[in-house]
């Protein structure tokens, strides 16, 4: 318990400290916020004045960060400033983040389906030439940006053989094969470098743990290698396969804005990359906050089962 | 068999011992010693040097080389690569020389890269040394500080910097710092958490080594055992971390240019190359597979070299 409550703690300071870092932001700006937010006409400077009180500017930041908290608790997270008025940051991450949800779950679920069984044959046949072939691809996999997996997947599949579509998103209601095909590309590229990393980690704590006496114990009761491998010695080795497939997640996240943005799939890296072209730092803000969010409490989350995973966590932190 | 990298699957989670280190870095948490072997300094790392030396070598002498100017229109546009008269490498949608612009934006992304990191290990180097030294207060603080910093998911930090810092680019009148200085903060800061933690790991396994203790029964203060007795040890899981780094800090600006935070045309970085050449995708995919290429080349490159070094000195960020 004592623990939770120290986790707890911990996450209330990273939520103070990251709120009131994106708060601090918009103070950042190089001359006027509000003539960067509006750089069109404003002949009655009705937009920028409300700009301002919108976002308390001539207030000091601590008082600027306690009131923009109390919106952004309530699910208000500021306004897009456009020439022809103002619409809520809410309404476009209503749409736009259960789509990058999507699109992260998918990846981590295909990543770890595909990273698995290759760790568990590379840790079996470790030392074979299978071994270090595994290894040698997973080093090119990681060295190679997933941006950079997105456009040469979307010319040779897309543009060449015209078997994906190229850019958009289609919705899961609107057709599940559209949906899958659109998604294709971008959880494929994504995938790719997690699958690298997960293989590669769970291969050696394999190894590791296929040294140890229960698994020579159990081989020599007879159990058959697959049995050994897949029972035995795997969920041994998953735990740090868990906490780096949370912590991921941010890597996740930066790759998928640059991804969706590429194939302008609405989610919110598309619309964190527009508002920064935008230059809509109250958009920018919210979203930012959401995402740190977001990432924090699945590493807490990640955290907690921990100790509920593995008796000898708790016994440590009592 | 071979010995195991790790000596037991690691108990994580509760605390906070070295195992994001490997997350962070994804490359770092490779086990390189497949089948027991050791990666030498064999024809791969000749390689990677190769590559290395050669677009560092370019970038450097760029001015002197016989080099279109990578800003003017030399060629007829989006012309394909090896055509007898043309630039060796193409042209660009505007006719630019594909090569030149490929060796200027390596000027530019590499001194992006190369500064960026230089100012994370100054600092987060700093900062995990006196991490890892003082198992008080002030490592645990420390400790909070860099899982603070790691909270926002780096690209997000990166971005959310460069576009704020960045202002905007129409906007004359006040003062606002060059890109390139704004790309560089940008990513120094976020590499600091990543750069400080290993270090840090480091720092926790040398500072409780028996030499350490000698000279603190000796009466050495502790700044000389930091930097005397601790630093030289540290040293190479610092380097090997910052290669991977600079890896990261190419295919980051990469990204940056994509979602359009990075230098303003007419300069080239391989990031600023990809992004306008990907709406000619269709008709003249080599104006992105040259940048592409670039990139992937330089970042296996300084990961592969930075395996390397964490294999030679035996720097384990895993097993600590």
């Amino acid at each position: 318990m004592r623990l939770l409550a120290r986790r707890l703690l911990q996450l209330g300071v990273v939520f103070v400290v990251v709120t009131f870092f994106t708060v601090w932001l918009i103070s950042l700006v190089p001359g006027d916020p509000a003539v960067v937010v509006i750089p069109f006409d404003d002949p009655q400077e009705t937009q920028r004045t409300a700009f301002r009180e919108d976002n308390n500017l001539d207030r000091p930041i601590p008082v600027q960060w306690a009131l923009w908290a109390k919106d952004f608790v309530r699910g208000d997270f500021g306004n897009y400033y456009t020439s022809t008025g103002t619409s809520p940051v809410s309404d476009r991450i209503g749409s736009a983040l259960p789509i990058s949800l999507l699109i992260v779950l998918y990846v981590q679920v295909f990543s770890l389906l595909v990273a698995v069984p290759l760790a568990v044959w590379a840790a079996y046949r470790s030392g074979s030439r299978l071994d270090k072939l595994l290894n040698a691809g997973a080093f090119g996999c990681i060295s190679l940006p997933a941006f950079a997996t997105v456009l040469i997947l979307t010319y040779y599949l897309g543009v060449q053989m015209n078997w994906l579509p190229t850019e958009g998103y289609v919705p899961f209601g609107d057709g599940p094969i559209d949906h899958f095909k659109s998604v294709a590309i971008p959880v494929f590229a994504l995938s790719l470098g997690q699958i690298a990393v997960y293989m590669r980690l769970l291969r050696s704590d394999l190894v590791a743990t296929l040294q140890e006496d229960f698994i020579l114990m159990a081989k020599a009761k007879g159990i058959s290698n697959s049995r050994v491998l897949w029972r035995h010695a795997l969920r041994p080795s998953s735990l740090t396969l868990l906490t780096v497939a949370g912590l991921s997640v941010g890597t996740l996240i930066g790759g998928a804005l640059v991804v969706e943005f590429l194939l302008r799939i609405p989610g919110m890296g598309f619309m964190i990359g527009e508002a920064v072209l935008t230059r809509q730092y109250v958009a920018l803000q919210s979203a930012v906050a959401l995402i740190a969010i977001g990432f924090v409490l699945i590493n807490f989350l990640i955290d907690y089962l921990y100790t509920v995973l593995d008796p000898r966590i708790r016994e440590r932190s009592s | 068999m071979s010995q195991p990298s790790s000596p037991t699957p690691q108990i994580l989670g509760a605390t906070d011992d070295g195992e994001a280190e490997a997350a962070i870095a994804p490359a770092a948490a490779l086990d390189s010693e497949v089948g027991g072997r050791k990666k030498g300094w064999g024809l791969g790392a000749w390689l990677a040097a190769g590559w290395l030396i050669l677009i560092v070598g370019s970038a450097i002498l760029a001015p002197i080389l016989p080099l279109n100017d990578p800003t003017a229109e030399v060629a007829q546009k989006r012309l394909a690569p090896f055509q007898p008269g043309g630039p060796l490498l193409g042209a660009d949608a505007n006719g630019r020389d594909l090569l030149s612009r490929t060796i200027y934006g390596a000027r530019t992304s590499l001194v992006i890269a190369v500064c960026a990191i230089g100012l994370g290990l100054l600092i987060g180097g700093l900062l995990g040394l006196l991490a890892g030294y003082f198992r008080n207060w002030l490592g645990n603080s420390l400790v909070s500080l860099f899982d603070i910093l790691l909270a926002i998911p780096q690209l997000v930090l990166a971005l959310s910097l460069v576009s704020v810092l960045k202002g905007n680019p129409a906007d004359t009148e006040s003062f606002r710092l060059p890109v390139t200085l704004t790309l560089i903060i940008a990513l120094g800061i976020v590499s600091i958490p990543l750069l400080a933690r290993i270090t840090r790991a480091s720092t926790l396994s040398w500072s409780q080594r028996e030499f350490v203790t000698a000279a603190r029964a000796q009466g050495a203060t502790h700044s000389r055992i930091l930097f005397r007795e601790v630093l030289p040890n540290v040293l190479p899981a610092m380097v090997s971390i910052a290669l991977l780094g600079m890896a990261i800090a190419i295919v980051a600006e990469g990204g940056l240019a994509i979602l359009g935070a990075s230098v303003e045309p007419p300069t080239a970085t391989w990031g600023t190359m990809i992004a306008t050449g990907k709406t000619d995708l269709e008709e003249a995919p080599f104006i992105v597979w040259i940048p592409v290429a670039a990139i992937f080349l330089t970042a296996t490159s300084l990961n592969y070299l930075g395996d390397v070094i964490r294999d030679r000195f035996d720097v384990r960020e895993s097993a600590l």
